[in-house]
């Protein structure tokens, strides 16, 4: 925990894992050191599962790419949320 | 190292101590062969957990002549692959340092408690393992030398203590209580140059035998050599020298 940049989330959702389809209750988000990323520092973001917290979807990107993916999930929702508004 | 026409061999495998609260958890260990008496090393895991560096370097310490015992310090949390086991020890927050200084414990008295043992047992850590290391040295009993390995946090703010690291290891060099190898990059941010210098500034202070040694153009991680990014190898090549001279000379 060099950075101690650690985010926890409840989410509802599925995610695909190692063993195939799971549900997925927690999404954690951090900043620290990445076991694979060729980067000192990368944020993490894990889906992991209700019951034993160690099944779980990983990625571990830059943080331009995590810029990135938050606009894009922001764009995403504001056109969900106009759909949902208009139907 | 031996020669070529002398017997060589080591045996690895996975263990289970007692650690903190007496609890049982996993350990690797790997000893030479043989009746000894050998000096023995417990290797603090970093943050990225029981790692695979930390196992083949648990093997090569064996291969130096040390009985090498590395606890698996998230053992309580599960088990599956270590690093998804570690994604929930960060998520938790990590691990408490009296956890890890008990689990530290744990393993010096397991080899320390060897027929084989010369009675010498040293402690070395990398990256939260190094500041562990160092807490392990200070609070820790029957610790007869420790290297740090770049060990962020040993300086800490006041408002980044937690429940879990109620105290900056820094506070307590007055007890520590073997000498120490501290092994840098220049470039590393955790510790930062000023935070490394901050730290020896205290040993100095408080009389303590210790030898620092810094590396120009190394960040955090530099003997790690399964990390492309950080892996440097002249600094790495020397500081491997560096660990098994002094190693060498306080175990013996």
């Amino acid at each position: 925990m060099c950075t101690n940049i650690m985010h926890t989330t409840t989410i509802e959702g599925m995610g695909k894992g190692a063993k195939g389809w799971f549900p997925v209750a927690q999404a954690y988000v951090s900043y620290d050191h990445p076991m694979n990323l060729a980067a000192e520092h990368a944020v993490g973001i894990d889906f992991v599962d209700r019951v034993t917290g160690l099944e779980r979807v990983a990625v571990e990107i830059t943080l331009d790419s995590a810029r990135s993916l938050v606009a894009a999930l922001q764009t995403a929702l504001a056109k969900a949320d106009e759909w949902e508004a208009s139907t | 190292m031996p020669n070529t026409d002398e017997y060589e061999g080591i045996i690895a495998e996975t263990t289970v101590i007692r650690g903190h609260n007496g609890d049982a958890i996993h350990a690797y260990f790997a000893r030479p062969l043989g009746a000894g008496p050998f000096p023995a090393v417990v290797l603090v895991h970093h943050m990225p957990g029981w790692s695979d560096w930390y196992k083949e370097i648990t093997r090569n310490f064996a291969a130096h002549g040390y009985l090498t015992l590395t606890p698996d310090l998230y053992c309580r949390t599960g088990h599956g692959q270590w690093g998804d086991v570690t994604a929930r020890v960060r998520a938790e927050g990590g691990v408490s340092d009296d956890q890890v200084v008990g689990d530290a414990q744990g393993a010096i008295d397991f080899l320390r408690s060897l027929p084989t043992s010369n009675g010498k047992v040293g402690v070395m850590g990398s990256c939260s393992g190094g500041r562990h290391a160092y807490l392990v040295a200070t609070r820790g009993t029957g610790v007869d030398a420790v290297i740090d390995l770049w060990g962020g946090g040993v300086v800490m703010k006041p408002e980044d203590l937690t429940e879990k690291r109620p105290v900056a290891p820094i506070d307590y060099t007055p007890q520590l209580q073997c000498p120490i190898l501290g092994l840098f990059g220049l470039e590393d941010r955790a510790p930062t140059a000023e935070q490394v210098d901050q730290h020896e500034a205290a040993l100095k202070a408080a009389g303590k035998e210790y030898e620092f040694h810094r590396y120009e153009g190394a960040a955090h991680g530099f003997m790690y050599h399964h990390a492309p990014q950080a892996y440097r190898a002249a600094a790495a090549v020397d500081a491997w020298s560096k660990v098994w001279d002094f190693f060498g000379r306080k175990l013996a």
